[in-house]
């Protein structure tokens, strides 16, 4: 079966700012993704290192109380099962390691692993990500947004330069 | 006033997170080649789904606001950690460029079957378990350079709100100009039939 094609950036960009103006109608906020990040590592420490966690002075404050129950764990199920259902009624639902045509499987998955730990560091940082703060940030106009999204356009035009074999 | 609810529970979650999933997915955005094309300029899709969005959000949150529906400050409005966001912006920039996803679109990745986008998230959970190993000697960096509380384009500049609608979507239209000038000179963008073979031949 031969995949749908994309919807065009437009009308996708269309959708997309009419779910994030919905979400901020329902909630007061904007969409994010990092932030269920930090409570997965915080659950993770809790079964992993407990005393460590509970004394780490970043951690600590989410595991006095249930690390997960929160909204945006319930946001990003809610997108896993969307990207879920795009995916399967796009007919674009591949099992894969998805990389460039001259990629071995374990550089591309070495690449993801340090593409990660760059994220989830520089996500905590920021105190957000492409979402929370570009995105969202950028709807509510506010400065903290734009100053992140020229910083994040920067380095990814100056890394892509380095890593571009791996993609073409 | 009762916008906006102020709903933070299950079903608001659940019912936004499935628009966003659904709305990155069929945009593309699951798959890391097409998202990291915007950094070889030969796919700017990421630009200009981003930019519309952004446009179109901030359009209807004025609009919300110039009819009464929501009130002025009744959002939230992040506050600007200049030197901390600008590296955090960097790390995240160079991560998605590495790693091929950034946190959203990493879910949409491993919705969409890649295992790519499980070891991404793998790698999130220590860059985070890093930060606050490290907390200690970051927490100066991370609580420098604060702006004022919830600080807006507007307060920064004086300009009223709706001009800075109108500068970002002309910023925006130019953004898609050269963006499908580059794809058309370059062979972007990348449609799913490039992505998506019949039988996945480098699987």
């Amino acid at each position: 079966m031969s995949p749908r094609p994309f919807w065009s950036p437009f009308w996708a960009g269309i959708a997309l700012g009419l779910a994030l103006f919905l979400t901020f109608v329902l909630t007061g906020h904007g969409l994010g993704a990092s932030g269920f990040f930090t409570r997965l590592t915080a659950e993770a420490g809790q079964w992993l290192a407990p005393e460590l966690t509970a004394a780490n002075r970043y951690l600590g404050d989410y595991v006095r109380g249930e690390p997960l129950q929160a909204w945006i764990t319930w946001e990003v199920l809610g997108a896993f099962v969307g990207a879920l259902v795009g995916a399967l009624s796009g007919r674009r639902f591949r099992p894969q390691v998805e990389r460039g045509p001259t990629s071995g499987v374990g550089s591309r998955l070495g690449l993801a692993l340090v593409g990660g730990v760059l994220t989830g560091f520089g996500a905590r940082l920021a105190r957000g990500c492409t979402s929370g703060l570009g995105l969202s940030g950028g709807a509510a106009l506010a400065v903290g947004g734009f100053v992140f999204l020229i910083c994040f356009f920067a380095a990814g035009f100056l890394f892509s330069f380095i890593v571009r074999r791996y993609w073409q | 006033m009762i916008w906006p609810l102020y709903d933070s529970g299950v079903a608001a979650g659940l019912l936004a997170g499935f628009l966003f999933g659904f709305v990155l997915e069929n945009a593309g955005f699951g798959s890391p080649r097409k998202l990291t094309g915007q950094f070889r300029l030969e796919d700017w899709s990421v630009f200009k789904v981003m930019f519309t969005a952004v446009i179109v959000a901030a359009l209807l949150l004025w609009l919300s606001k110039q009819i009464g529906f929501m009130g002025g400050g009744s959002y939230y409005v992040p506050t600007p950690f200049y030197v901390a966001m600008a590296v955090g912006g960097l790390l995240i920039g160079a991560g998605f460029a590495i790693g091929g996803y950034c946190p959203g679109t990493s879910v949409a990745g491993l919705a969409g079957g890649r295992f790519d986008a499980l070891v991404f998230m793998v790698g999130m959970l220590l860059g985070t378990a890093l930060f606050a190993a490290w907390f200690g000697p970051l927490e100066e960096l991370y609580l420098a350079t604060s702006g004022p509380q919830g600080q807006t384009l507007m307060d920064l500049s004086g300009l009223p709100e709706w001009l800075i609608i109108v500068a970002l979507a002309a910023v925006a239209w130019g953004g898609f100009r050269l963006g499908s000038t580059l794809e058309r000179k370059l062979g972007g963008p990348y449609q799913a039939s490039d992505l998506f073979r019949e039988s996945n031949n480098h699987n």
